[in-house]
């Protein structure tokens, strides 16, 4: 029975994993935009929807709901006036430039919010858990992982089904001829990194309400989310929900044998997956 | 004891007279102020430690005897080797005569090995005594080859004392002595989970049996193997010494599980106010170590105030609960001016180092003396150590939590607010 446990446990975290990382592959799969700061971004949205519940004292979901727009609106102008100059044929600038915005955003954090451990307030939910059989599955792990599929979903949808998406996916494959189509590169970049901050922000809920946050906890989130993107595939954003659940699930039973080897065992998994197959499992893009 | 008036011997009064006869002694830099050097990780993950240091030097700046000194004051930014370089920059560039270091291993340890090889007398504080003691040693390893220090002296508490409190809490309450540890693969973790010095033998002697399940990495997102580890030896004690999201990750996870202990004596993660207030509702009743609070029936050898008045200006200038970091880096200030009024010349190292040795000072922490009292030979030249005594967060009406003292077996004088009380 523990080993069920483990493995649900497991799958609930992968979840997390994959909602981290959902933005991060979207941002990736389309401009090859390695963006370093994402983990800061998403805990700058959790000082944001903080700001909101405390301020407004408004619950943290509606917090969230607000908070969304201005986050598209930040990775809007992000995307058009910052990062869309670093791109190029040289891969070096954005790194750079996402790396010294990690850093920047981290000390602006820590100015503003000071060094203490935060959270978003959550009541009753952050503990309760539904009993099924002899396992207890907390309802906002559940919901988290229930958030990371309503997001794939949807961007799936995004991807496949709207004229936007086949902006995205035209841009990603030559953005060179999709210009020629009358597509604006610049434009579609934009868009895609606005739309990836809305899933920063529901990643940031769901972080601040899991545990505490703080100005310098966001690189040591970037870490899975990237191997989550990784294990996924180029472009593949099942394949980033399957990379999330399979770190997750190495952790889980990597601890179950011995805590040690917790973190140590989704490194492993990650490095047995490329060793496999190098471009992950489900790549959409051949690049 | 009395410090002004042999401050006022030593420095000013000697300056005065030397600066009234004349050209005399141009070099002598005996009218002006002492120089003192504090080191602190006033930004970075460790900053929570150093929030009242700007009440503390302001306190320390207007007070009569602080006339008498100038600080020069250095972030550490929580980096050791940032920490280390401030201290060269102090020693070196600033000439300082004395150096004070507070908050953290990462912070002490750095700053006193360079005023030891540089030969600056250092008082360090705010780290359990064994890392900051054998942590600095060439092999900590192998006692046989530890040493003394000859510029660096500390006063805090040590892993012994901790133990003693936690298990004197436990003793208070009815449980089945299952224990389940909670210790990850950092400095503070290996030390207390040591099958030689940490918890274990201490366990093993009082009849608790411990569920050590291993060591994890900090920033670790799922405690269901520990959790589910507890539950099956039947644990109803926790300890541990996470750091602050750790915790709340592990708290928050098995209330989802179902499993809620008797007792949890946290080290480290819930010794601030505000990381036990992200814990929600649910940190009550939760227990750590205490070193220093209002009930804390010391006073001030600086200004006279009593815990509760050091505490309470604290809270009316910044508007923020006390936290228990105040009262030790207030100590630092109160032995810099102890020492230096026992000293003719402040920049003589030697008879500086040997003033700290000699101090016997009754702080607003307690005694601070380096008479080996309680320690193993080997740190008794170095460490004084003060009291620890033992408490639990409770909810307060109308949100937030207080610091009660449930335990003070180890430091009879120190008045207990309540008794332990289950969690539930």
């Amino acid at each position: 029975m523990i080993w069920v446990d483990t493995v649900v446990q497991g799958v609930l975290l992968g979840g997390l994993y994959a909602l981290f990382a959902a933005g991060l592959s979207l941002v990736f799969g389309i401009m090859r935009l390695v963006n370093l700061a994402h983990g800061d971004l998403i805990v700058m949205a959790a000082y944001l929807i903080l700001v909101l519940v405390t301020v407004l004292g408004l619950p943290p979901f509606l917090a969230a709901a607000v908070a969304a727009p201005v986050m598209f609106g930040i990775g809007w102008v992000l995307q058009k006036y910052l990062l869309n100059r670093t791109l190029g044929s040289d891969i070096l600038p954005p790194l750079l430039v996402t790396f010294g915005l990690s850093i920047a955003l981290q000390n602006a954090l820590l100015e503003g919010f000071s060094a203490d451990s935060q959270r978003l307030p959550t009541g009753a939910i952050s503990t309760s858990s539904l009993e099924i059989g002899a396992l207890n599955i907390g309802v906002l792990p559940l919901l988290t992982f229930a958030s990371a599929i309503a997001v794939i979903i949807g961007l799936n949808q995004l991807f496949y089904r709207t004229s936007l998406g086949r902006a995205f996916r035209a841009t990603s494959d030559d953005p060179v001829t999709a210009s020629l189509m009358g597509i604006k590169p610049g434009h579609v970049f934009a868009t895609a990194t606005a739309i990836a901050m809305l899933v920063v922000t529901l990643a940031a809920l769901y972080l601040g309400m899991r545990a505490n946050f703080d100005p310098n906890i966001g690189p040591a989130r970037l870490i899975y989310a990237f191997q989550a993107v990784i294990i996924g595939g180029l472009g593949s954003l099942w394949g980033t929900l399957a990379g999330g659940v399979i770190i997750g699930v190495s952790q889980t039973i990597g601890a179950a044998i011995n805590p040690e080897w917790q973190i140590l065992a989704g490194h492993v998994a990650f490095l047995l997956v490329l060793l496999v197959r190098p471009r992950g499992l489900f790549p959409r893009a051949v690049d | 004891m009395i410090t002004r008036r042999n401050l006022l011997k030593t420095s000013s009064a000697a300056g005065f007279t030397l600066a009234a006869s004349g050209l005399a002694a141009p070099a002598i830099a005996q009218g002006a102020k002492i120089r003192l050097g504090y080191v602190s990780p006033q930004s970075g993950p460790l900053a929570a430690f150093s929030e009242a240091d700007q009440y503390i030097l302001n306190g320390f700046a207007n007070s009569e005897v602080g006339a008498n000194f100038e600080v020069i004051v250095k972030d550490s930014q929580s980096n050791p080797n940032r920490a280390a370089d401030v201290a060269g920059e102090l020693i070196v560039d600033d000439e300082i005569d004395m150096m004070l270091v507070a908050s953290t291993p990462e912070t002490t340890n750095p700053v006193t090995t360079t005023c030891e090889a540089e030969e600056v007398p250092c008082i360090s504080t705010v780290a359990p005594w064994q890392p900051w003691f054998i942590g600095q040693q060439g092999n900590p390893g192998d006692p046989s080859s530890w040493e003394r220090f000859y510029y660096s002296y500390h006063f805090f508490w040590g892993l012994e004392d901790i133990i003693g409190v936690f298990t004197a809490m436990w003793n208070q309450l009815d449980t089945n002595k299952s224990v389940g540890a909670l210790y990850p693969n950092d400095g503070d973790g290996n030390a207390w989970g040591d099958p030689v010095v940490g918890f274990p033998p201490v366990l093993a002697d009082q009849g608790y049996t411990l569920s050590d399940p291993g060591r994890y990495q900090n920033l670790t997102d799922d405690f269901s193997a520990q959790i589910n580890a507890f539950k099956q030896s039947n644990v109803e004690i926790v300890t541990g010494v996470p750091i602050p999201p750790d915790f709340t990750t592990f708290w928050t996870q098995a209330k989802q599980q179902g499993f809620t202990p008797k007792a949890a004596s946290i080290g480290k993660a819930i010794l601030f106010p505000q990381a036990v207030e992200a814990l929600g509702d649910t940190g009550h009743n939760l227990s750590s170590e205490v070193w220093w609070s209002p009930s804390h029936p010391f006073n001030s050898s600086l200004t006279g105030e009593s815990s509760a008045d050091l505490a309470g200006g604290f809270t009316a200038a910044t508007g923020r609960q006390w936290t228990q970091p105040i009262g030790f880096v207030h100590a630092l200030f109160e032995m810099a001016a102890d020492v230096m009024g026992r000293v003719t010349d402040s920049g003589d190292a030697d008879a500086v180092a040997e003033a700290i040795a000699a101090s016997q000072l009754e702080s607003i922490v307690g005694r601070i003396a380096f008479d080996g009292a309680g320690l193993p030979p080997f740190a008794a030249a170095n460490v004084a150590k003060t009291p620890l005594v033992g408490g639990q967060w409770r909810l307060r009406d109308g949100g937030g939590y207080d610091l009660v003292i449930v335990d003070n077996s180890s430091a009879p004088n120190i008045p207990t607010g309540g008794a332990m009380e289950e969690i539930s």
